[in-house]
């Protein structure tokens, strides 16, 4: 029987075409992978892999994520109880950190011990929102796996204003440089999440995905 | 390092490209899927939809299009034309586009943008706006805001404007010289640049490319931290790659891998 994939559906925004990324990058890596969007929490909770997308405002999500009896409860059932991979993706990755700080203090789940802040390059000429293609400066993850970081590597897809500053170092997986390092990649145990989109982020992204989906952590 | 970006732009009409794209062998160079297909297999960095039907109706044709395009094309698309309302924006993120371009209902109604930003964030809330130079020869440049294509003048300057839609809550300003589209002369770049010095928000250049130096010109000389062209790609005059390599080779840093 194929594994199951769960992407959470919680009201942020379009996520079949998170999904269509997500069995393309199954079907080139020759792996049968059940993808399935989905806002029953007893699905996410039972599910082999679980995604957390997630775009728009950090408090907007959040109680999006709430409005849903048992969400987060069947999210930490398949992530810690059950040890099973997680993917947080955007804000959907800002929301493994203790608090967001964007407009007011918004609790987040504290998977990754860390505040969601605004970026602040210290050149001020660059824009917020960090906006387009950049490269990754990267240490050694399976999730990017046979992906070539650094300033020759590929590029992932980024649009955002805030970002993750973990309080343990080692939770950091990648940064970006924009103005000073910021937060690209997280990961602990059994739970990682890219502020980047690798269902935007082409080549680089379908690798990720397709990484995600072999990753037996 | 950020990579500027090359967004090639197709006007949609009805479900269907106008302006036909010839610069590949496409099966079908009306359908705008097969054209998205096209332009993020040659590597393009975002792409953009402008509906230009006339009528309101229409719009499921609009939806469906940028559904399909979203299954296919991993990267960004932005869509804008006729979005009137938090809803039409609603409907279009639905559908898959990524960010939303709001051109005339901003104008009536700057506080739409910040009811769509404060919905659905900054980050997919795309600001459109068509200037065209009013100072005459001597004036310092002044530039005012048009609408519908062009020919409804608003009475607002251009400069202006974008700091208040930049203040309500766009996340990127789509800045079009009406005096230069279609003309192959080049941006204005006095315009982009102004606009760009005056905003925190990424600046997207549109309007009058000619040739590749004109991509260069917008971001070295407009401080554009994005370029959209339409017809130097659509009728093969120019590839993506060619365009990137010749603005790298002008000293930008630009996306190479795809």
């Amino acid at each position: 029987m194929s594994e199951t994939v769960a992407i959470i559906d919680y009201g942020s925004g379009n996520l079949h075409s998170a999904a269509k990324a997500f069995e393309r990058a199954a079907r080139e890596a020759e792996v049968d992978r059940r993808i399935v969007v989905t806002g029953d929490p007893a699905i996410v909770a039972a599910a082999d892999r679980v995604v957390l997308p997630g775009v728009g405002a950090y408090a907007d999500c959040r109680r999006g994520l709430d409005a849903v009896p048992g969400m987060v409860a069947a999210m930490e059932e398949a992530a810690h109880a059950r040890a099973r991979p997680f993917l947080g993706i955007c804000v959907g990755m800002q929301l493994l950190a203790t608090r967001g700080l964007e407009y007011t203090v918004t609790p987040g789940l504290g998977w990754i011990p860390g505040d969601v802040g605004p970026i602040r390059p210290a050149d001020p000429t660059l824009k917020i929102p960090h906006m387009g293609w950049n490269t990754l400066v990267a240490g050694s993850h399976p999730l990017l796996a046979g992906i070539p970081t650094g300033n020759e590597g590929l590029h992932a897809y980024f649009v955002h204003s805030y970002a993750l500053k973990a309080d343990r170092p080692a939770d950091v997986v990648a940064e970006v440089d924009y103005g000073g390092p910021v937060t690209a990649m997280v990961a602990r145990d059994t739970v990682a999440g890219t502020q980047f989109h690798p269902e935007k982020s082409q080549r680089l992204g379908l690798a990720l995905l397709a990484n995600f989906l072999k990753w037996r952590p | 390092m950020l990579k500027t970006r090359i967004i090639p732009c197709l006007d949609v009409k009805d479900g269907r490209v106008v302006k036909g794209v010839q610069f590949l062998e496409l099966r079908d160079a009306g359908d705008p899927v097969e054209a998205a297909k096209a332009y993020d297999a040659a590597g393009a960095d975002e792409l953009c939809f402008l509906d230009i039907t006339a009528s309101h109706e229409a719009r499921g044709t609009l939806l469906d299009v940028v559904s399909r395009t979203a299954e296919a094309c991993f990267m960004p698309l932005t869509v804008g034309g006729g979005v009137r309302a938090v809803e039409d924006v609603r409907a279009l993120l639905l559908a898959g586009a990524d960010k939303v371009a709001i051109n005339t209902a901003a104008v009536k109604d700057p506080d739409l943008v910040a009811r769509a930003a404060e919905k659905f964030g900054a980050q997919c809330i795309v600001v459109a706006i068509d200037a065209k130079r009013v100072s005459g020869p001597g004036e310092p440049a002044r530039w005012e805001v048009f609408t519908h294509g062009g020919r409804n003048p608003t009475g607002l300057d251009a400069i202006a404007f974008a700091r208040t839609v930049a203040a309500k809550g766009a996340g990127e300003l789509l800045v079009t010289s009406m005096d230069r589209d279609g003309t192959r002369s080049g941006y204005d770049l006095a315009l982009t640049r102004a606009i760009a010095d005056a905003v925190a928000v990424p600046v997207i250049a549109s309007g009058g490319v000619g040739g590749l130096d004109d991509l260069v010109a917008g971001v070295a000389e407009g401080g554009a931290s994005a370029v959209l062209a339409a017809s130097i790609f659509h009728f093969g005059q120019h590839s993506v790659a060619e365009a990137k390599a010749h603005m790298a080779a002008a000293g930008l840093a630009m996306r190479l891998d795809a």
